[in-house]
């Protein structure tokens, strides 16, 4: 008894000496901005506005990374792929579980603070599990969207909800998967449901009240310009959802957000027209929503090419000028470079076999190679790569993904009806595979054992060099992989897979250093972070969060 | 190191999933009794008369599950036009007033395990081709049927459970397109020099599980391995069995269907 007491005494003593820190250092908009030199924490989705994913630490490096040991793992008491992304700030982990819990976790021993639980409601309907992918911040508030198109603002230090506003209707199966971002006062925020037809759109929220501040549909409605790329009133249903987490470039005042696939998507015929925004980038006004340009990736889409991937924003000299780039591995099959100023498109090629496409044109508009029917379609319906997050090293010039190798899926696009809040998918589709009735591969992995085998798609990390569009080295992978990327200053690439292996690799040569079996599919990136002056490594694998730094 | 057999035959794939691989033999086999079009045609019947009672998948009615062949009494092709013309008592199947050639169209089609793109199976007697698998077909020489025989091949025991009287067949005739990836036998080469052979159960990045020519169990680190071989060659050969002994045994594997 003497001893609880005493080590109580000490514990407390500590906390104290570190509560007045905690609670000073409120995260403002200037913090947010200056992320990338912050890199003891994790402040947003991407760790920074410019979403590379890439940290200044460099404590763990290619020489010592043998030496990481597991510090403290957190398991989940809900099964399902565990897709969420944790941010860090001043040693408390703010991660989120299914369907919307938030907990709030002390950094060094993995401990729960609190939980806070959002309760859906029943009819929430989503296309691919009930996934959340994280919160964001701003000041003493967190941001979590929900699975019921709501966006919750919770106290970050007492759990509580503090306002609760309705961002779509779950009713029509809008809903909320992504993590949000802020910019200046705002809360920015998309919406789900392109298998359901909904209408898409961006909005923004006053973080302090709730109150939506502007609204960017991503299918322009009558009178607007694009509008005309649909006929009657497909664009009324016609998808573009945003459930990806975008961008920011402060010196443009512009955010940059990918957008999703047009609904029916696997029936393009029914949606004639190049069905704008869907599958493309727009790039909006931070304070009025007001889209500035825009660039399209795969016009009147029937394979669900999203275009939700992370708009990775780097500055690199181009053809002898330096130049604000945004480098892009969309979903289907291109890698692409555009100037982010101007959107104007710079450069485009197949990193994965693609033959729904002979190449692109010298806007970056693809030539149209559809298959006939019957006939499997390169990269299949899950892509050559996703949503899961990619990494650009300023060190090394490279963009590092996870990509999906000899993939391929057959079409069956058939007439969809319509109805509200009901599936609007436009037929269906079967994975290629080497024998009749053989396993494929799918969205995320339930067993332990592979049966299905590499010869119906496998995965590769590939280091893309953004200045020649050709891979500098490829890290390949049995299964496929919806892991995303770390890379850190000491040149180290972190990244897992399906299969459950944490993989540190030379981010200059794709040599493996260091691996850890955690056996549960890893189907997010790692994050890194400062642990009383120790680098820290946090990766989910299955149901657990797994936190990983040097031996003392 | 890049030690698999990295396929590069995405094309053969789309050739073995697209053109149903109808040689010589199974050609003879399905075209004895039902065309590709009265399968088609009965694909399109099934759907319109028979699916709202039967369910999509055939497999709606208790003891029924008409795609993978499991009937209450039905054995034969003849049983099965009977049953659907004059119906059965006290049961809620009625007698379905078809034509010659709609009977044949929806039995082709069941007996296609409900591929419209499929071949029409004809399935013979259990009994027979228990006696087939095990003597003039020498398949019990490497499968295993419940707890006899050895487990260098997937082991058979409740097969009728989970493939169509289609896939079956097909592994029969063309056991080149129905291999499943995993099943491709492999070879692996120790640094020791040991020579390993057998088939797969799991494989990652950095390792595999497989059963052994001996039957053990081994967990191989590819690391540790100078060389580790696929094989898309499958370990048997088409069959040369005639066409009413493939029935047999397609009829005796079907009614393999694991402990109860």
């Amino acid at each position: 008894m003497k001893t609880t007491r005493l080590f109580l005494s000490a514990a407390l003593l500590v906390g104290l000496a570190l509560a007045p820190a905690n609670v000073d250092a409120q995260v403002s908009y200037e913090r947010i901005l200056n992320a990338a030199d912050d890199p003891g924490n994790w402040l947003t989705y991407n760790g920074t506005y410019s979403s590379q994913r890439y940290s200044q630490l460099a404590q763990i490096t290619p020489a010592n990374v043998d030496d990481l040991e597991l510090k403290w793992m957190l398991p989940n008491q809900v099964f399902g792929a565990w897709q969420s992304n944790p941010i860090v700030v001043d040693g408390i982990m703010y991660v989120t579980q299914r369907p919307n819990d938030v907990m709030a976790v002390d950094v060094a021993t993995g401990r729960v603070f609190w939980l806070y639980r959002h309760t859906n409601a029943p009819n929430a309907l989503v296309c691919c599990g009930a996934n959340n992918r994280g919160v964001a911040i701003l000041e003493d508030k967190l941001f979590m969207g929900t699975l019921d198109a709501h966006l919750v603002a919770i106290d970050r230090i007492n759990g509580q909800p503090l306002w609760k506003t309705e961002v779509g209707d779950v009713n029509l199966a809008y809903s909320i998967t992504m993590a949000p971002l802020v910019v200046k006062d705002k809360v920015l925020v998309g919406v789900g449901g392109g298998e359901f037809g909904i209408r898409g759109y961006v909005a923004a929220y006053d973080a302090d009240t709730g109150e939506e501040a502007w609204r960017f549909y991503t299918i322009p409605g009558p009178g607007e310009p694009g509008h005309d790329t649909w006929e009657g009133d497909d664009w009324e249903h016609g998808g573009a959802p945003v459930w990806i987490t975008g961008s920011f470039d402060p010196d443009l005042n512009l955010t940059y957000w990918g957008v999703g696939n047009p609904g029916p998507d696997w029936n393009a015929e029914q949606r004639p027209g190049d069905n704008l925004y869907s599958d493309a980038v727009v790039a909006l006004d931070a304070d009025t929503g007001e889209l500035v340009w825009h660039f399209q990736f795969t016009p009147n889409d029937g394979y669900d090419y999203d275009a939700v991937q992370v708009p990775v924003l780097a500055d690199m000299q181009w053809e002898g000028e330096q130049r604000r780039l945004m480098l892009w591995a969309n979903r289907n099959g291109y890698f692409y470079v555009l100037d982010r100023e101007t959107g104007e498109f710079l450069s485009g090629e197949p990193y994965v076999r693609v033959n729904w496409s002979s190449g692109l044109d010298q806007n970056g508009r693809p030539i149209p190679t559809p298959q006939p029917e019957g006939m499997p379609t390169w990269p299949g319906n899950q892509g050559g790569t996703n949503w899961y997050p990619p990494s650009f090293s300023p060190r090394t010039g490279l963009f590092y993904f996870a990509a999906w190798e000899d993939y391929a899926t057959i079409y069956r696009p058939e007439e969809s009806e319509y109805q509200p809040g009901r599936a609007f998918l436009g037929g269906g589709f079967d994975v290629l595979t080497p024998a009749p009735g053989a396993p494929g591969v799918g969205i995320g992995r339930t067993n332990p054992i592979n049966n299905w085998t590499d010869e119906v798609g496998h995965a590769a990390v590939i280091a893309m060099d953004p200045l020649t569009s050709q891979p500098r080295w490829k890290y390949e992978q049995f299964d496929v992989s919806d892991s995303g990327m770390l890379t850190t200053a000491s040149d180290l690439l972190f990244t897992g897979g399906r299969e459950g292996h944490f993989h540190a690799l030379d981010a200059r040569t794709g040599e493996l250093l260091w691996r850890a079996s955690l056996g549960g599919q890893i189907v997010m990136a790692p994050v890194t972070y400062l642990v009383d002056g120790q680098q820290y490594i946090s990766v989910i694998s299955g149901n657990s969060l797994v936190t990983f730094g040097l031996r003392d | 190191m890049r030690l698999l057999l990295r396929s590069a035959a995405c094309g053969a794939f789309a050739c073995a999933l697209l053109q149903g691989a109808p040689d010589e033999a199974s050609a003879q086999l399905a075209d004895h009794q039902y065309t590709s079009a009265a399968v088609e045609a009965g694909s399109r019947l099934y759907v319109s008369e028979c699916a709202l009672c039967h369910g999509p998948q055939g497999d709606r009615v208790d003891g029924v599950d008409l795609r993978r062949g499991q009937f209450r009494a039905v054995q034969s092709d003849d049983d099965l036009r009977r049953i659907i013309t004059v119906g059965v008592d006290d049961s809620r199947m009625p007698a379905f007033d078809f034509s010659a050639a709609e009977l044949d169209a929806v039995v082709a089609y069941i007996r296609a395990g409900f591929d419209p793109e499929g071949v029409a199976v004809r399935i013979g007697d259990p009994a027979r081709g228990a006696e087939v698998f095990n003597e003039a077909g020498d398949c019990s020489s490497c499968h295993r049927v419940n707890g006899v025989g050895p487990r260098t091949a997937p082991d058979l025991s409740d097969i009728g459970a989970i493939r169509t009287p289609a896939s079956l067949q097909r592994s029969l005739l063309d056991p080149y397109t129905a291999l499943l990836p995993i099943n491709r036998p492999v070879m692996a080469l120790t640094r020791e020099g040991e020579m390993i052979r057998g088939r797969r159960l799991n494989e990652d990045t950095y390792s595999v599980q497989l059963i052994d020519s001996n039957g053990r169990l081994r967990s191989l680190v590819k690391e540790d391995l100078v060389d580790f071989e696929i094989s898309r060659t499958p370990t048997h050969e088409p069959t040369s069995l005639s066409g009413d002994q493939v029935a047999d045994v397609v009829g005796y594997l079907l009614s393999l269907r694991g402990i109860q």
